[in-house]
């Protein structure tokens, strides 16, 4: 089972990358997790997460091939 | 105004069949607020005045800086150190004298923003920090206005609509459905530390501009409830829904008198957990007793300020720099708005955990605010 993430804004730069797939997650909090292990300094960001193109704020289980969206906030205008 | 000269100026979108004169008519009878006149305000300032809104508010206490001009394109050289919002007015009229523009030099504050926004039908966030977001996007809810949302950092943009109802499903959503909470201030980037591209600004406004007209005239279909991302290096759109988050209703102000008490400024600076001193405090304390005032802005950043004493050290020269700091006295960091010396203080801190150290809630706009200097 995987998922793609796409990754938004500051957080391209902790991760390196603007799209990755990760494997073997069957949750968003298992998602969560995942990213914080594999990219620490992810823990200092806040982000908003999507599943398929819908924000989430709930634990909300993920399907084989889902695409999730990891969404920092910014503020410049 | 009348109807011949009107139809000659707005002739190519009226004979549009989407648009039509009754589409015009809507924009000419409509008022609109875009609060900030920045890199985003500038351009969905003009293309709403181009358009035909009829009243149009704009609101912001700063003025014009070289560094401003690569993007805030309502303004040329000749304008630097004059107000932005009177500034932008004045182009505004040259665009359309046809239409009313209210300009408004002063910083919107939860004192004001209920009388200001009443005024108007729509609102437009062109600002450039969480704590007004918030604010803004509260306001709206409260009263009841649409909010046309936009955030730009580097070369990715984000615009939105929030507070409206989408007829079919009966949702409305707002910004705190997509952030509930801000972020720490130290990983919140503005463009004076991250940088953003010119253009950038210039195309999610224009998208702001772009839902504004389509909000009152009911023509095409709005970001209610969406959000598009865009990545200008990499030419990809990304959009996605919000649905309302229950439980992000205690956490903000539902009425007036919620909304006066809570101190957004507070609200974000919080997060980071850093000693933080609110402009009252201060200025009670430099007179009290004898305190080193760090401007940690880079050098002959707007506004200058000559009412005290202070030194500066710029946030990337600080690492370097921080065993020069003078450390016998307490020490108020500032800059513009609050962000940056909040991270001034973190860094501080970990050279000198021992000496009292505090960041300016606000900045010096709130200073200069506090201090009618605006």
């Amino acid at each position: 089972m995987k998922i793609k993430i796409l990754v938004f804004g500051q957080l391209s730069e902790i991760i390196n990358t603007l799209e990755l797939e990760i494997i073997e997650v069957v949750n968003t909090d298992d998602l969560n997790k995942k990213l914080n292990e594999l990219y620490p300094n992810l823990k200092n960001i806040k982000y908003s997460l999507a599943v398929n193109k819908k924000i989430i704020q709930e634990n909300t289980i993920l399907n084989n091939d889902d695409i999730v969206a990891l969404l920092p906030p910014f503020s410049g205008g | 105004m009348s109807f011949t000269q009107n139809n000659d100026r707005y002739h190519r979108q009226i004979i549009l069949k989407e648009f039509g004169e009754i589409a015009q008519q809507k924009l000419l009878h409509s008022k609109v607020l875009v609060i900030g006149a920045g890199g985003l305000g500038c351009p969905a300032l003009q293309y709403l005045a181009a358009a035909g809104i009829g009243t149009i508010g704009i609101i912001d206490f700063d003025v014009v800086s070289i560094s401003n001009l690569h993007r805030q394109i309502l303004f040329s050289t000749n304008d630097i150190g004059k107000q932005k919002a009177t500034t932008a007015a004045s182009k505004l009229a040259e665009i359309n004298p046809e239409i009313q523009i209210q300009a408004f030099n002063f910083q919107l504050t939860n004192k004001n923003a209920f009388e200001l926004l009443a005024n108007y039908d729509l609102v437009i966030d062109g600002t450039d920090n969480f704590a007004t977001r918030y604010l803004i996007n509260d306001a709206c809810v409260i009263l009841n206005k649409p909010l046309v949302y936009g955030a730009v950092l580097r070369f990715e943009g984000q615009v939105g609509v929030f507070n409206l109802l989408d007829n079919e499903t009966q949702i409305k959503t707002n910004y705190r459905d997509l952030f509930p909470e801000p972020p720490n201030p130290f990983n919140a980037l503005t463009c004076n530390e991250a940088g953003v591209i010119g253009v950038l600004p210039g195309i999610i406004g224009t998208m702001q501009a772009t839902e504004a007209i389509k909000i009152i005239t009911g023509i095409g279909k709005t970001l209610c409830n969406k959000i598009i991302s865009y990545n200008a290096l990499q030419n990809t759109f990304y959009d996605f829904e919000i649905t309302p988050v229950f439980n992000s209703i205690e956490t903000f102000p539902q009425n007036e008198m919620d909304f006066l008490n809570f101190n957004y400024e507070w609200f974000c600076s919080s997060k980071a957990n850093i000693p933080t001193i609110s402009i009252v405090d201060f200025e009670e304390l430099r007179i009290k007793e004898k305190i080193t005032i760090i401007d940690v802005r880079e050098m002959n950043e707007l506004p200058l300020v000559n009412e005290f004493d202070f030194t500066t050290f710029t946030l990337n020269d600080l690492p370097n720099l921080i065993a020069t700091i003078p450390t016998e006295n307490k020490i108020v960091f500032f800059c513009k708005s609050g962000n940056r010396s909040l991270k001034a203080v973190k860094l501080f801190y970990e050279k000198h955990p021992q000496i009292t150290a505090y960041s300016l809630i606000g900045g010096i706009d709130a200073w200069q605010q506090f201090n009618n200097k605006t």
